[in-house]
């Protein structure tokens, strides 16, 4: 029982949405508008439902002092006290949390994606080799498209913008359209076996 | 003693960090002032921009990213929101994303108090929803019930500019900028169900992904980034951020093109040697 009700509500949606989608009718609008209405409040319950988890999580790992537990701590305290800080000042702009928020998450976030650059330098003067003809052909795109895409590239030859617009046109989207067409068949085949009740491991199990 | 060979292959990671550094900071203090060209993507995306009439419905921009992209996506936000208000269009400000909404809000307020513009008759901002393709579906419904209050409290029906805006099919274009697949979203959502014209700005690590809708015309226009942010500053004649960082951007992928060039010689040298023992 406690697996069937699972199982018979997401078949019936999803028939019912499948179906909707090409039934103009105004019965089946209304229907669908008030979906709509609630997958964003479970949407809005899932967010809250995920807070939770993290905070036990991070208990967890706290009260058992378990290896890292200090990153906890601080992500904890974190997230109640900003949680805290914005019930209590507001969040528009000038108040305590925008200002945690713009002078400590913004820098700490951008940095975090700045220092890529370095490691990335470091990482491809170390690993980047042309062991092989499909490693040599990986390094030409990699060299054309790195400078092909700033304008020192442009300066020292004109062609550098054609030949980059070319690979990303013809060999990149030819290999991505392939990709993105085996997703669609996929995220198909998978929702289907969803609906049908094949594929059950988000209700917790195969069985 | 070491083969010097070996002993420049495992240089110390520090010193490529300081040149990295270096060619970082130098551009900045000097800049090259090299000019930028216009790719055909940006300049659609420009394109698509300057086809749009104020006595239209407004554009609807959705600023999908969160701090960790802000250097690369807020230019483009920033260039967009002065090509708007220069133009006389009104612009509906949205975020999916639950770091966005500070970002949204700051970039908004700021550029429309450059052009003194007025809350609710020249923007809107709508602030964060949850939900991603809920949201977007929603709003092709009704834009008043999936966001009931704008960022500031207030009733979005009360809003001079919303009066007129009621679903997705009041909106003639919608642009997105995000590091992230919230843009395949918009388009599977807002541009396949509801027939919406969508225009992007992406990060440069994810450009290619979106070149086949560029083919097919799901997208209109595409800024890819820093690179596309300059390019669309340089569009709208107003340099800014974006066009300085070109020239560090010039410079890191030269320094890491000529790394990645010593290092292969190196190997090549060094695997010769081996043979050779």
């Amino acid at each position: 029982m406690r697996r069937r009700v699972p199982l018979t509500i997401t078949f019936i949606f999803g028939i019912f949405m499948t179906l909707q989608f090409f039934v103009p009718h105004r019965v089946s609008q209304v229907i669908y508008q008030e979906i709509l209405k609630w997958f964003i409040i479970i949407f809005t319950f899932s967010l809250i439902f995920g807070s939770l988890v993290l905070m036990r999580l991070h208990s967890i790992r706290i009260r058992r002092r378990t290896s890292g537990w200090g990153y906890s701590l601080v992500t904890l305290t974190s997230l109640i006290g900003m949680i805290v800080i914005g019930f209590k000042t507001g969040i528009k702009e000038g108040s305590l949390f925008m200002n945690l928020f713009n002078h400590v998450q913004v820098p700490l976030e951008a940095t975090m994606f700045s220092i890529l650059a370095f490691f990335m330098a470091s990482a491809a003067y170390r690993a980047f080799r042309a062991r092989t003809v499909d490693a040599t052909l990986l390094l030409g795109a990699a060299i054309v498209m790195m400078i092909g895409r700033v304008p020192l590239g442009t300066f020292l030859w004109s062609g550098f913008p054609d030949l980059t617009e070319w690979i990303l046109e013809v060999p990149s989207m030819a290999a991505k359209r392939g990709i993105m067409i085996g997703v669609g068949l996929g995220v198909i085949s998978t929702a289907l076996k969803i609906i049908l009740g094949i594929e059950r491991s988000y209700i917790g199990g195969g069985e | 003693m070491k083969n010097p060979i070996f002993k420049f292959l495992t240089t110390d990671r520090r010193a490529i960090f300081l040149l990295v550094g270096l060619a970082v900071v130098i551009p900045l203090l000097a800049p090259l002032g090299l000019p930028v060209d216009i790719t055909k993507p940006a300049r659609d995306f420009y394109e698509s921009i300057e086809a749009l009439e104020p006595t239209r419905g407004p554009l609807l921009l959705s600023m999908d990213y969160d701090p960790g992209t802000v250097p690369e996506l807020n230019p483009m936000s920033i260039a967009l929101l002065r090509h708007c208000f220069d133009k006389n269009i009104r612009v509906v400000v949205m975020t999916l994303l639950p770091g966005g909404p500070g970002l949204a809000e700051q970039v908004t307020t700021q550029i429309s108090q450059e052009f003194n513009n007025t809350y609710g008759e020249d923007y809107v901002y709508l602030g964060y929803k949850v939900g991603t393709a809920a949201v977007m579906l929603s709003m092709g419904e009704d834009i008043h019930g999936t966001f009931p209050l704008d960022y500031y409290g207030t009733p979005v029906g009360e809003l001079p500019m919303m009066q007129e805006i009621k679903t997705l099919a009041d909106i003639p274009l919608i642009v997105t900028i995000s590091g992230t697949a919230i843009i395949e979203s918009w388009i599977a959502y807002a541009g396949a169900r509801y027939h919406k014209t969508i225009a992007a700005g992406a990060t440069a690590v994810m450009v290619p992904q979106f070149y086949p809708y560029l083919q097919t015309d799901q997208l209109v226009g595409l800024l890819g980034g820093l690179k596309g942010a300059a390019e669309y500053e340089e569009l709208v004649h107003h340099p800014d951020f974006a066009t300085v960082g070109m020239d560090v951007q010039s410079i890191v992928h030269f320094l890491i093109v000529l790394l990645v060039i010593f290092g292969n010689i190196g190997y090549f040298i060094q695997r010769r040697s081996k043979s050779k023992v």
